[in-house]
């Protein structure tokens, strides 16, 4: 059940990031070209340093790049004011962090609200949609809990719920398993592909192979270049080996 | 965003620091209730002298002797002055000079120490006709005035001050008793309703006599001190003056107004001094007060300030999560609104509070008739100063917080 086609979501094109500070210059990335497709999986892997994190805060629209040209879509995101970036990344995209960024002393349907309230969903309705975002993650019985007073795991599947509360057509993934045990990371990639198979298009950062592995694709990144692009032969797929979350 | 939005998120945000959101607003609160209580205070003192001013008799006007003086140290030269006379009191009681005036009264004054048996008091007597009685509202508790036969024949009938009667008799039923001052005997056929302490003449401490007897058996000079005059009208007033101006001039062969040698006050122009006086004191108070406010703000920028930085990655997350720049900068500047405006409420709530317990104070203890208000427009003053501090000292901190980037979500540990 592959849900990939070959239309082009990203397409970046000789982008660099340079990183100046105090006069020193950084390369995070150099002369990148990636198209990545609607429906993909794609793990961006490589040591630390590589610029792994740096494309995907490039390609989440959380960061500019320094040069080259960015298509999201068939829209060139190089002439977006920092407004129009804001919802890009409200509409468009999901982000799920290592550390979960929830905002703590608020309950777990308030921080699933966010991305709708910045959309300017009313209120009945962001409730509703919270509420199913929340079942989806098999949250239900904490949906009044304060996201300090979840497990690790369920935190990150509240950072899931949130990511998804726009339906977003991306969903990026910065080391989302890296706080977490091997169970709860199991789980956390198990919904990824999940979603992965409903279409949304994932884009994940990991350095450890059985994460990439997960994925349909690795980008494998070295001193921020494309060393290597490949599709994963030998896939895990989480719920088909006995796994149960 | 909706701004009820913006607002749930502010209040959530402040929420989450209570004890920081209390401290932070400490010196507004401080600020606005000084504010308040200033307010509040220089108005009741203003509306109980001006009420004490029209309980004299909103009417009024006095004519007093020698030159007007140009300030506070120049109030000698009407006291030594002997430019006023009989023959000007006659004058100005014809109807044909001063049509507008409804009774007129001359007065003379000096301090005595009356004497029953062995109480002795230090007071004042007033010397004058049964006209100051009525231009005054002088009520009598007990017996009657004296009657212009009695200062045609410089009689020694008195009318005493309640404090005065207190002081010397101590028991109620007075009238047709002696008291003696200066040597002479003089029989009390009145007393005065009590009055209460005012800002001008106390008129339960003196003794009114017959002005010919004053002036003659007490004070030795055949002058006049005071002229006391009403109006028929408060709108008669102004007429009144200036034909008391000319009727005076006219006696004293005066041409040029800059020679007078007596000068005329009202009772209005009075109270507009004492209006002017306690609004420059209360304007003058409140904007000492007012620098209370400027470093609460100051305190506000500086806490918001640190909030921001500390929270950096929640700011981060928002943005992340698709919040604009606008939208941070509402939230922070809203917060900071919330918090200035809480606390000018509650500055109104305990100036007001502090501003009751004066006036409980200030009617207890000191007997002033002091009325409890806090004026609608210092209210809304209060409001609306927080409100603006709140724009004026969270603009910055919510700009900073505005421009933070959406990386800090990842970055700041």
């Amino acid at each position: 059940m592959s849900s990939e086609n070959n239309m082009p979501l990203i397409s970046v094109k000789n982008l660099s990031k340079i990183y100046e500070t105090d006069g020193a210059e950084t390369v995070g990335l150099k002369n990148v070209d990636l198209v990545i497709n609607e429906g993909e999986f794609v793990a961006v892997v490589g040591p630390s340093g590589s610029g792994k994190s740096t494309l995907l805060q490039v390609l989440g629209c959380l960061d500019r790049p320094t040069s080259g040209e960015y298509m999201l879509e068939d829209k060139n995101l190089k002439d977006y004011s920092d407004k129009e970036l804001a919802e890009v990344r409200n509409k468009k995209m999901g982000f799920v962090f290592q550390q979960f960024n929830l905002l703590p002393r608020q309950s777990v349907l308030e921080n699933i609200k966010l991305p709708l309230l910045y959309a300017g969903v009313n209120e009945p309705e962001r409730t509703n949609i919270a509420q199913r975002m929340v079942d989806l993650v098999d949250l239900k019985d904490r949906a009044d809990f304060l996201t300090t007073k979840l497990s690790g795991g369920q935190k990150q599947r509240v950072a899931i719920a949130r990511a998804l509360a726009n339906n977003p057509k991306i969903i990026f993934a910065d080391e989302p398993t890296g706080s977490l045990d091997s169970k709860s990371g199991e789980t956390i990639l198990d919904f990824l592909q999940e979603l992965n198979d409903k279409g949304h298009t994932v884009v994940l950062v990991t350095h450890e192979s059985y994460v990439a592995n997960s994925a349909k694709r690795i980008v494998h990144l070295r001193d921020g270049n494309i060393d290597k692009d490949e599709k994963v032969i030998n896939r895990r797929i989480i719920s088909k080996e006995g796994f149960k979350r | 965003m909706r701004f009820r939005d913006t607002l749930k998120i502010s209040v959530k945000g402040l929420s989450t620091h209570r004890g920081r959101s209390l401290l932070t607003i400490l010196g507004i609160v401080i600020g606005i209730t000084s504010i308040t209580l200033v307010n509040a205070i220089g108005n009741s003192a203003k509306n109980m002298i001006l009420s004490e001013v029209e309980g004299l008799g909103a009417n009024n006007v006095f004519i007093l002797p020698g030159k007007e003086p140009t300030g506070p140290t120049d109030a000698g030269g009407s006291i030594l002055n002997n430019s006023l006379t009989i023959r000007d009191l006659e004058s100005l009681k014809r109807k044909s000079n001063l049509p507008d005036v409804a009774k007129v009264a001359p007065v003379v004054f000096g301090p005595i120490i009356a004497s029953r048996e062995s109480e002795t008091y230090s007071t004042m007597v007033i010397g004058t006709t049964p006209e100051l009685f009525e231009i005054y509202k002088l009520d009598l508790s007990q017996g009657e005035t004296f009657t212009a036969d009695d200062v045609a024949q410089l009689s020694g009938n008195v009318v005493i001050g309640k404090k005065v009667a207190d002081e010397l008799f101590g028991q109620s039923d007075i009238i047709g008793e002696k008291i003696k001052f200066k040597e002479g005997n003089f029989r009390v056929i009145g007393v005065l309703e009590e009055k209460g302490q005012s800002s001008f003449v106390n008129f339960d401490e003196v003794i009114i006599a017959p002005y010919t007897t004053v002036q003659q058996q007490i004070l030795g000079f055949r002058y006049i001190q005071r002229i006391g005059l009403t109006a028929t009208s408060p709108e008669a007033i102004p007429g009144l003056v200036s034909d008391i101006k000319s009727t005076l001039r006219d006696n004293h062969n005066i041409e040029d107004s800059k020679d007078d040698d007596f000068f005329v006050t009202t009772m209005k122009e009075l109270a507009d001094s004492v209006s002017t006086v306690t609004d420059v004191l209360t304007v003058l108070l409140g904007s000492v007060a007012g620098i209370s406010l400027v470093v609460g703000g100051v305190g506000i920028m500086n806490i918001m300030l640190v909030s921001v930085t500390e929270r950096t990655r929640e700011i981060g997350l928002r943005k992340a999560l698709g919040a604009t720049n606008s939208d941070i900068l509402k939230q922070f500047l809203t917060e900071a609104v919330i918090l200035t405006v809480s606390g000018g409420i509650l500055g109104i709530i305990l100036g007001g509070g502090l501003s009751y317990l004066a006036t409980i104070v200030a009617n207890r203890f000191w007997g002033l008739n002091f009325s409890f208000a806090i004026p609608i427009s210092g209210m809304i003053l209060g409001v609306s100063v927080s409100t603006a501090i709140g724009f004026i000292f969270g603009i910055y901190p919510a700009r900073q917080a505005s421009k933070r980037s959406p990386m800090d979500a990842l970055r700041y540990e």
